[in-house]
């Protein structure tokens, strides 16, 4: 009975450890700055989108909250870091912690819309809560620059000591990490018994209700969390390209986020950092081959995915034969 | 702490939707350390009378209390936390995970480290002795690791029950236990089920009734959202109004 | 104010006919459709082409307009929506906001991204006025056309619906697909039958509001959510809840709009909210309803 005991604890905290792979991810993506530093920007972008992807992937892949609108708390960090950095202080670090506070406290408030309801009632209000914004920014003009969006926004050096340079290697490694920092939390969460509950939640709401879950909180701490990660890569997409427009409250950008874990994979973090990467190197690619219809190639290589399957994309061989 | 203490008991439960009333006027009482079994044809509302009384509906009208203490406005989860715990009739599952993880979880959950979000699932030494042992109870240390969504059904089956037992309950609600089982497997089930704790109170609902009238001391009869009648198994058998109901519908022994 | 009123009426009743079909997708199909805009703008531009190249009349565009749409839509539900419908409701946002942005880079690739402008005919573009001064009642003969047709096809629905076998078997098909196809009503041709129809309305009011809602590519996405807010608030297990829901955003938008324009559609979204917040099930849904 002993064995058996060590050998169960043994098993669960198996899928809690850093397997080799991952060590070598995070090495290559800080090494990259210095290895090719003409491309620090992209791995910057690639860093900020990843983020905000993973972000979603706590609700969504792991509380199984489907949100249309998850870009409002990625541009409120952005605009909020923004307006920090112009009207109060240009410290970077500084700047990216309020944003992240604020941004929770809007995913505090938001979060009771999405507790009861359909899978439709939460895509509505979620995309409400999200066009709601993006109508107050445009509104709010004398605040947020409205359709010309907040400029000019000049940042200190990060810690006092690193400042931003013009090929990008000082905004690569903030953002990485950032980012590092973020995931370490949220991978932590994820493997612990707070993330089993959120799965539990997932699978099953009744059942979970019936062991004994509070859903609600749960669903409450978790959606306040994702809405500071989200907001967090806001703050970073602000600090480092120094410009905040309407475009980070669009609708695009929720639309795209989804299709980076469905590339990716939801449910599992590394989904998230997967399909940034696959995403923003096909963006980039698309739009020097066709720069105003990359939304044609987009919006296919949605509707493929989904028809035939993200496992059997990649196994041409499959597609016409019977569903295993 | 007599035998006779009454640890679950409702008062005239009325559930009304819409138009229907699947609960009228139902008057229970469940006694410390009982087997008491709730029968009656389909539809009688059974499964209604679970859900109002683990807060999964709430009643239109009547009083639900617990050891004393009126739960009628609390949540299932809050009721889960007083020892009022249930099973399902259809298996009711987290298919995404493990045998082993689901009772890790559910433990974890009843000892209130659920909401321990800086350690892994499993670090704390005594929640996964706990599920082991639940798994070797109900004989699911060799599936422990496999997905749930691919357990037979009778693994399914156990794992239904072993995640109610997993909540320490003081009040269990069993909702037709061996529904599907097939009957080589039932006597594993049913053994497990009377190897219960004595303190612990069981409602069980069941069709089976060589499964009831073994089991139960006490037996409650709904029929169409009404009580009946309400008596230890020797008056339910003799009881004229029992047999009508239940004529063409399987011997009532006795 | 009673300009307003009408007006609203007039955009309500448009918005009704755009998203009835997509309440009645998601009732009978559980699908959410959000590709359902692409099918109003196939109607809109179908129209502006007709009218332009064919010379067509105006009138005779919209029945051409339910009709094409209603069998493209019925081709895709056939071929590309039907394996879809098991699919996880995630899967289906994905698959549709897919679509939809196929759409919308399509006709950006073909017609090109300005505003197309149908040319009513003269006996619509007059204006009839009815009492003066606060009560003043001002009636675009536009409107009343609008207001008109769209009164028509809601009472034709609802005959359709309670009076035929089509529409009791569309109703039991709803309620209960599983039972519906134990008792021999052949679901897959009612699934594809209501699909076209409901695509073939939305080209309709697609061709019918053009002048009013403005067509260009985005379209689809633009009004989206006002299509889903009506079928949200108005429930999915009738057509009267997003008949009452289309009216109510559309008086709601129109008077948010003109009384408090700083506010724009801020006013829209935050009631929205508010509804879905007090009844997750929509306004209008029978208790247990979907």
């Amino acid at each position: 009975m002993q064995n058996a005991a060590k050998d169960f604890q043994a098993a669960l905290l198996h899928k809690a450890r850093w397997r080799p792979w991952e060590f070598a991810v995070w090495l290559v993506a800080f090494a990259l700055p210095l290895l090719v530093p003409s491309h620090s920007l992209m791995v910057n972008e690639i860093a900020i989108v990843a983020l905000f992807a993973m972000s979603l992937d706590l609700i969504l892949g792991y509380a199984g909250i489907v949100s249309l609108g998850h870009a409002a708390f990625f541009g409120f960090g952005a605009y909020a870091a923004a307006l920090f950095a112009k009207l109060v202080m240009p410290d970077p670090t500084v700047g990216l912690a309020v944003a992240t506070l604020l941004s929770a406290a809007l995913g505090a408030v938001a979060s009771v819309t999405i507790l009861r309801g359909s899978d439709l009632t939460r895509l509505m209000v979620t995309l409400g809560t999200a066009l709601l914004l993006l109508e107050l920014a445009n509104k709010l003009d004398w605040l947020t620059g409205g359709a010309d969006g907040l400029q000019g926004v000049v940042m200190g050096p990060v810690l006092g000591l690193f400042e931003f340079d013009l090929f990008g290697r000082t905004a690569a490694w903030y953002s990485l990490s950032v980012v590092l920092i973020l995931f370490l939390l949220m991978r932590r969460i994820v493997h612990s018994p707070f993330g089993a509950t959120l799965k539990a939640i997932r699978d099953n709401r009744l059942r979970a209700m019936a062991i004994g879950i509070p859903v609600a909180s749960r669903l409450v701490t978790i959606y306040t969390l994702a809405a500071a990660v989200a907001g967090a890569a806001g703050a970073l997409l602000a600090q480092t390209t120094g410009f905040a427009s309407l475009d980070v409250l669009a609708f695009d950008r929720s639309a795209d986020v989804l299709l980076m874990l469905v590339i990716g994979g939801v449910g599992w973090l590394y989904g998230g950092i997967a399909g940034a990467l696959v995403f923003k190197l096909l963006q980039d690619w698309l739009s020097a081959v066709t720069p105003q219809y990359w939304m044609f190639w987009i919006g296919l290589i949605l509707v493929l995915l989904v028809l035939v399957g993200r496992d059997r994309l990649f196994k041409p061989w499959t597609w016409f034969g019977r569903r295993a | 702490m007599s035998a006779d203490e009454t640890v679950l008991s409702a008062t005239g439960l009325v559930m009304r939707f819409g138009g229907i009333t699947a609960t009228n006027n139902v008057s229970l009482q469940l006694k410390r350390g009982a087997r008491h079994a709730l029968i009656g044809p389909n539809g009688a509302g059974k499964t209604t009378l679970i859900n109002l009384l683990t807060g999964v509906l709430t009643p239109t009208e009547g009083r639900i209390e617990l050891l004393g203490e009126d739960i009628t406005r609390l949540a299932p989860h809050q009721r889960v936390a007083r020892g009022l715990v249930r099973t399902f009739q259809i298996n009711q599952l987290f298919d995404s995970m493990t045998p082993l993880e689901t009772l890790a979880l559910v433990v974890s959950q009843q000892t209130g480290a659920s909401g321990q979000w800086w350690r892994a699932l499993g670090a704390a030494k005594g929640i996964t002795t706990r599920a082991g042992e639940l798994l070797e109870q109900f004989r699911l240390a060799d599936v422990a690791q496999q997905p749930v969504k691919e357990l037979a059904y009778g693994k399914r089956r156990l794992l239904e029950i072993a995640i109610a037992l997993a909540c320490k309950p003081r009040v269990l609600l069993l909702d037709e236990p061996v529904a599907g089982v097939p009957a080589g497997e039932r006597e594993e089930l049913l053994q497990t089920v009377a190897a219960l704790p004595a303190d612990v109170s069981v409602l069980l609902i069941e069709h089976d009734m060589d499964l009831v009238f073994s089991f139960a001391d006490r037996m409650t009869v709904l029929v169409n959202g009404t009580l009946l009648t309400e008596g230890d198994p020797e008056q339910i058998a003799n009881d004229p109004k029992v047999k009508e109901v239940y004529l063409g519908q399987g011997a009532v022994h006795g | 104010m009673l300009t307003i009123l009408f007006d609203g009426i007039a955009y309500g009743m448009l918005l009704f006919v755009l998203a009835v079909g997509l309440a009645v997708t998601l009732g009978l199909m559980n699908f959410i459709n959000l590709a359902h805009g692409a099918f109003a703008m196939a109607g809109g531009y179908l129209t502006v082409f007709a009218m332009q190249k064919l010379g067509l009349p105006f009138l005779a565009c919209l029945p051409l307009a339910f009709i094409v749409v209603g069998l493209a839509g019925a081709l895709l539900e056939r071929t590309l929506y039907r394996p879809m419908y098991a699919k996880p409701h995630l899967d289906q946002v994905l698959f549709s906001i897919g679509l939809a942005f196929m759409a919308v880079a399509s006709i950006d690739y073909f017609v090109g991204s300005s505003q197309q402008n149908v040319q009513l005919p003269e006996w619509l573009r007059g204006r009839t006025e009815i009492g003066d001064g606060a009560l003043l009642l001002g009636m675009g003969h536009y409107r009343i056309f609008i207001i008109a047709v769209c009164a028509v096809l809601t009472v034709v629905l609802q005959l359709i619906l309670s009076k035929t076998r089509f529409g009791s078997r569309l109703r039991a098909a709803v309620d209960d697909p599983r039972v519906a196809a134990g008792l021999g009503i052949n679901v897959n041709v009612v699934f594809l039958a209501t699909f076209a129809v409901g695509s073939g309305l939305a080209g309709l009011g697609g061709a019918l509001g053009a002048e009013i809602l403005g067509l260009d590519p985005t379209f689809p996405l633009k009004y989206m959510i006002y299509f889903l807010i009506v079928v949200s608030v108005g429930g999915t297990s009738s057509i009267t809840g997003p008949l009452a829901a289309a009216l109510l955003l559309g008086i709601a938008d129109v008077a948010g709009k003109y009384f408090i324009p700083k506010m724009g559609a801020f006013t829209v979204y935050l009631l929205m909210i508010a509804i879905l917040l007090w009844r997750p099930q929509g306004l209008f849904t029978r208790k247990g309803g979907r």
